[in-house]
């Protein structure tokens, strides 16, 4: 115990003694900040206190001096529980640090170019609740006349979700030709998650391939949220429905696949159930009202579209999302 | 080897004898209160450790001295189930959480010097030593 801390709480302990007041008190509160700095212990600091008396007053009756020790005894394990906290502090300060790393290794592992084709403008947000995103997009396109999209979500967030993002990933990169069937792409990943994955993980996917020369948006859906359809002629919105299982389930599973043509101004909006399932509290948002809202935005640029609609939704939420939050658009513009 | 004095834990009284047994010492020796209390907490902790999972063991108190230095060294030893998973029970969060009071952690934080050695099956032997400073 340095000698200083002892000198320190006897002038503060003096003062005190001497004039009872609001000031003084407020000076013992400030060294006891300095004190837990200093990680000295509450049996330390009765130990002082003792010491301290003994020299001020030392007719003190001896049983005085006696119930200090029982105080002390006490208050080791106030010491113990104290450090303990300290060190359960500094080990969760340190799994922070980790996680950050950890969020920079995943965004540059599902880094993905967002394809250019002609006649096509594409919009994309995605953003994780917590560090992790359990999202996922992968854009697969020739940068010519197909230009594909998957929009994947492991049901669960954080860190399994995350890892299990990181095998789609690489069951995408084996597939190298933009102008595949979106049913033979949900057919090749859902035998590789079925092989990797735990049978209490799943995994939804829908995938889109547009293709320039035909203006056709083919689709399938392993169980995920189904896209809207804006039909920009009768200016309304249609689901886009297929059946599928969710991705893992069983080995062998054969996919539809459904085509739909795009006219100009028409637009495709794929999204996660962040998006559906926003709530406020007063509950789930009505998906009406995110209909409308993307329905105003028809004739901005896609990026604008996705990131207001994000804007809005994250503010009816008070800025803390509750589950991982993508979307994206395809909007034909000639 | 320095002077050894020890107390068989059987019951839950001997908790207490081990405690005044490391009290004794560490007063003779020459440990101030705070030390003391610490000392007396970690036989505590170990002779309780021994009490409610091995069911008899032993707790000594070795008197030591090096470069000077005075200070005790704490051995509980007992023959009972051994530890499988040393690493949890030196966790911080582990003890406390089951309720079972400042355990292992604890123990090291109290001594300078904390050492395990333990054979699952055979028994536990652990020495924490404390200098005076």
């Amino acid at each position: 115990m340095p000698q200083e801390i002892e000198r320190q709480y006897k002038e503060i302990l003096k003062q005190y003694v001497l004039q009872q007041t609001e000031q003084n008190l407020y000076a013992g509160q400030n060294f006891s900040r300095q004190l837990i700095r200093k990680n000295i212990a509450p049996d330390e600091v009765i130990s002082i206190h003792k010491a301290t008396l003994e020299e001020m007053f030392p007719e003190l009756p001896m049983n005085v001096w006696n119930s200090f020790d029982l105080l002390i005894e006490m208050m080791i394990r106030y010491g113990l529980a104290h450090a303990e906290h300290q060190s359960l502090i500094q080990k969760q300060e340190e799994l922070k640090v980790e996680m950050d790393l950890a969020a920079k290794v995943q965004k540059t592992l599902l880094k993905t170019t967002i394809p250019v084709v002609e006649g096509l403008d594409i919009g994309l947000i995605s953003v994780p609740a917590r560090k992790m995103n359990g999202d996922y997009i992968y854009f697969l396109s020739d940068n010519a006349s197909n230009a594909g999209v998957a929009v994947a979500d492991v049901i669960g967030k954080g860190i399994p979700a995350a890892l299990c993002m990181s095998m789609i990933k690489y069951g995408m990169d084996s597939l190298h030709d933009a102008a595949t069937d979106p049913k033979e792409i949900l057919d090749v990943i859902n035998r590789i998650v079925e092989k990797s994955v735990n049978d209490d993980m799943f995994i939804s996917m829908f995938y889109g391939s547009y293709n320039v020369e035909s203006s056709n948006f083919a689709y399938a859906t392993a169980g995920h949220e189904p896209a809207l359809f804006y039909n920009a002629k009768k200016d309304e919105f249609s689901e886009l429905h297929a059946k599928g299982l969710l991705l893992g389930v069983v080995a062998n599973v054969s996919y539809e696949q459904h085509v739909v043509k795009m006219e100009t101004g028409d637009f495709i909006v794929m999204m996660t159930d962040g998006v559906t399932e926003c709530r406020t509290e007063e509950g789930f948002v009505d998906p009406e009202f995110i209909l409308s809202l993307i329905q105003s935005l028809r004739d901005e640029p896609a990026q604008t579209m996705v990131d207001t609609v994000f804007k809005e939704l994250e503010q009816m939420q008070d800025f803390a999302l509750r589950d991982d939050f993508t979307l994206v658009i395809f909007k034909k513009t000639s | 080897m320095g002077y050894r004095s020890s107390v068989e834990i059987l019951t839950e009284w001997d908790i207490v004898a081990a405690r005044q047994l490391g009290r004794n010492e560490a007063k003779e020796v020459g440990f101030g209160t705070v030390d003391q209390a610490r000392i007396t907490t970690a036989i505590s902790e170990l002779a309780r450790n021994i009490y409610l999972y091995a069911g008899k063991g032993k707790i000594e108190i070795e008197r030591i001295s090096e470069g000077g230095k005075n200070g005790i060294t704490i051995i509980a030893s007992d023959n009972g189930p051994g530890i499988p998973d040393v690493r949890k029970v030196m966790e911080d969060g582990f003890s406390t959480s089951g309720g079972l009071g400042a355990g292992m952690p604890g123990v090291k934080r109290l001594m300078d010097n904390f050492k395990l050695e333990t054979t699952v099956g055979e028994g536990t032997v652990i020495k924490a030593t404390k200098w005076i400073r």
